[in-house]
């Protein structure tokens, strides 16, 4: 009688080991570490364009994954340059002409300041887990981590991107690389993070390359020099009038 | 015999009016249409040189790659010292420097956002120091209101856009794009002048500003997307485009940097190879074409001579004479009414091209809808190899249709012959 039975339990534990955990599971574990309810960063962005390499400097505050505010600190020439989303919107205010102008329809897939990212990835505001639904599709080494490999597909019509692969460290459930697709299947972008840093029970990249693969070119970096979470922001920082401050 | 046979035909009336008639109307016709298509096709090559494709046209080899998105970002920068040495290299070309560029265009409102925002194209041309782009981009006849622009913060706008924005002169719009390095970029001008092109894409939607404003603005300093070349003779030579081409590539431009200058041609540039060959191989067609129906339409005419000079092969056959020299004696009568109709066609069609040579011809209700680059008025193009383009078919036409209709006469049995005189 004992023999079926530790046959039976073994042959469950070995189809949940195969099977893996339970990917919303893994997508709130993901969700846990990449949002806060409000963070304070300074980073740089290294774009890596066919003719010639520069870094921008910028100073930003979040609020939740609808509040978002950046001010471009260099070099000389973008000085200045603020961007603002709140909710569905998304403003930019040039200070050369001293205006501010909204982004919208088309202009959303536009670079951000030449990089390989889009207006568009800022104004993603869900998060994984309500967003997608997913597979796990298999194991991998990758850095000498090992990862998770996801599938995951879009819930709603409108997101940018309607197929995600993401590989996520086993231990620490960060997303280690990610590509993703548009709804034909073709490769739109790829993303791979490394240099992570433990704030708390959080892990979190400090480094991050960023590579539009419609174009050519090199990529673009995206280097956290100092992060903050859930600090107390300011209500006046994610307002309209911040853009002329 | 020559004479014999030329008195023969032109104290008949019956034997030469209809042909000649019809000859000289054929080549009169085929001079026309051969000076309003060489005239077209000038035009044709004016106007797309001007507006985009040069006589020659030089960029860098990434922007090339994608020449018809007009990658502004893969332009030239700091280009005007190797400019002076393509100058002393090629002294026979002119040269004019542009960037196109797609914008943002919005009208400042008295808060800090756009009141209107709508997409634009805008061109960076060199309006202040020549006047040479206002001729080639027939700006002056595109201008609907106000003046050219004087100082570099002005700039033309497209009369639609102008009217669609409520704008009056003078008002200041405000372009938002990404400069070469793809960061967010703004330029203001004030409107000075509204303008038309005749062109749909262009009409909804064209700012034309200095040069000088654009570099600044697109942050390509002594920078130029396209420059363009164009022969201080105004005519442009396939030939000599391509020695060109063949000798500034080999010079200046190097294969592995892709930006390293490159000269295309006009014949490289938007098929306009394609569409030049198309339109030269249209004057053997057309020749061929009136060769045919004006050759059938001269054997009836010279079917309807037999029958009428039916009775007279019968006594010339009867009396002796062959079969073959009836014949070539029709053939020769056929040459000389074609010599003398060409000739009276020739003239008469040098007479109509000459006309419109020199007061043109109005074909803007035809170009309003199309989406080819051509000017509004054809001014037909007369040259002596097309004068005799003419003449040729002229005569081999009327040959053929006498020769056609000859053969009933090898069908004569010379037994029957006074048997059909009797009758």
């Amino acid at each position: 009688m004992k023999t079926p039975l530790i046959l039976i339990l073994t042959l469950l534990a070995t189809l949940c080991l195969a099977t893996g955990p339970d990917v919303s599971t893994l997508l709130k574990a993901i969700d846990a570490n990449m949002t806060s309810a409000s963070s304070k960063s300074t980073t740089r962005l290294v774009i890596n364009g066919r003719r010639a390499s520069r870094t921008v400097g910028s100073v930003n505050y979040a609020q939740g994954n609808d509040k978002f505010y950046t001010e471009y600190t260099s070099p000389p020439r973008d000085k200045g340059t603020k961007m603002l989303k709140l909710g569905k919107d998304l403003w930019i205010y040039d200070p050369a002409s001293d205006r501010s102008l909204r982004i919208s329809g088309n202009m959303l897939k536009q670079s951000v300041m030449g990089s390989d990212l889009s207006y568009e990835d800022f104004m993603e505001e869900t998060k994984l887990v309500d967003a997608y639904s997913g597979v796990l599709s298999g194991a991998e080494e990758l850095d000498g981590r090992s990862c998770w490999v996801l599938t995951l597909t879009a819930k709603q019509p409108n997101l940018a991107y309607y197929k995600r692969q993401l590989w996520v460290d086993k231990e620490r459930y960060v997303v280690v690389k990610e590509y993703l697709y548009a709804k034909s299947g073709k490769l739109l972008k790829s993303i791979s993070a490394s240099d992570f840093r433990q704030t708390g029970s959080r892990w979190y990249p400090h480094y991050i390359r960023f590579k539009d693969e419609l174009k050519e070119g090199k990529g673009t970096e995206y280097y956290i020099d100092s992060i903050q979470f859930d600090l107390a922001i300011p209500a006046y920082i994610f307002s309209k009038a911040m853009l002329k401050k | 015999m020559l004479r014999f046979l030329f008195k023969g035909v032109f104290r008949d009336r019956h034997r030469y009016l209809f042909p000649l008639i019809i000859v000289s109307s054929g080549v009169l016709i085929m001079i026309f249409m051969l000076a309003l298509i060489n005239g077209y096709m000038t035009s044709f090559i004016r106007a797309n040189a001007g507006f985009d494709t040069g006589h020659v046209k030089v960029v860098t080899r990434a922007y090339a790659e994608l020449i018809s998105q007009k990658p502004y970002d893969l332009g030239f920068l700091d280009i005007q010292p190797e400019v002076q040495r393509w100058k002393q290299a090629y002294p026979q070309l002119e040269w004019v420097q542009r960037i196109h560029f797609g914008a943002l265009l919005g009208v400042p409102s008295l808060g800090d956002s756009l009141q209107e925002q709508g997409e634009v194209i805008c061109f960076g041309l060199d309006l202040l120091t020549s006047g040479k782009e206002r001729q080639l981009m027939n700006l002056d006849k595109a201008l609907l209101s106000g003046r050219m622009p004087l100082k570099p913060q002005e700039a033309l706008l497209s009369d639609l856009a102008f009217k669609r924005l409520n704008l009056k002169l003078g008002d200041k719009i405000l372009l938002f794009g990404s400069d070469v390095d793809g960061a967010l970029s703004s330029l203001q001008l004030t409107v000075c002048g509204t303008i038309s092109f005749g062109t749909q894409a262009l009409d909804r939607g064209a700012v034309i500003a200095d040069l000088s404003a654009v570099r600044q603005m697109l942050n390509m300093e002594g920078g130029a997307a396209e420059i363009l070349g164009f022969f201080r003779s105004g005519e442009y030579s396939q030939t000599e485009a391509n020695g060109i081409k063949a000798d500034f590539n080999r010079r200046f431009s190097d294969p592995q940097n892709e930006f390293s200058p490159v000269m295309l041609t006009m014949a490289d540039q938007n098929g306009m190879g394609y569409i030049m060959a198309m339109i030269d191989h249209l004057l053997g067609i057309f020749s061929l074409v009136f060769i045919v129906i004006l050759g059938i339409v001269l054997w009836n005419s010279g079917l309807m001579n037999g029958i009428r000079r039916y009775g007279e092969f019968g006594v010339r056959l009867a009396v002796g004479e062959s079969k073959l020299h009836i014949f070539w004696t029709l053939i020769l009568e056929a040459a000389c009414v074609g010599v003398i109709g060409s000739a009276i066609g020739i003239a008469l069609g040098m007479l109509l091209s000459g006309y419109f040579n020199l007061y043109g011809m109005d074909v803007s209700a035809f170009s309003r809808n199309s989406t080819l680059l051509s000017e509004d008025v054809i001014y037909t193009s007369i040259d002596i190899p097309s004068a005799l383009a003419g003449f040729i078919p002229g005569v081999l036409s009327t040959v053929l249709g006498a020769a056609l209709a000859g053969i009933a006469i090898f069908r004569r049995q010379t037994s029957q012959l006074f048997k059909e005189l009797e009758a």
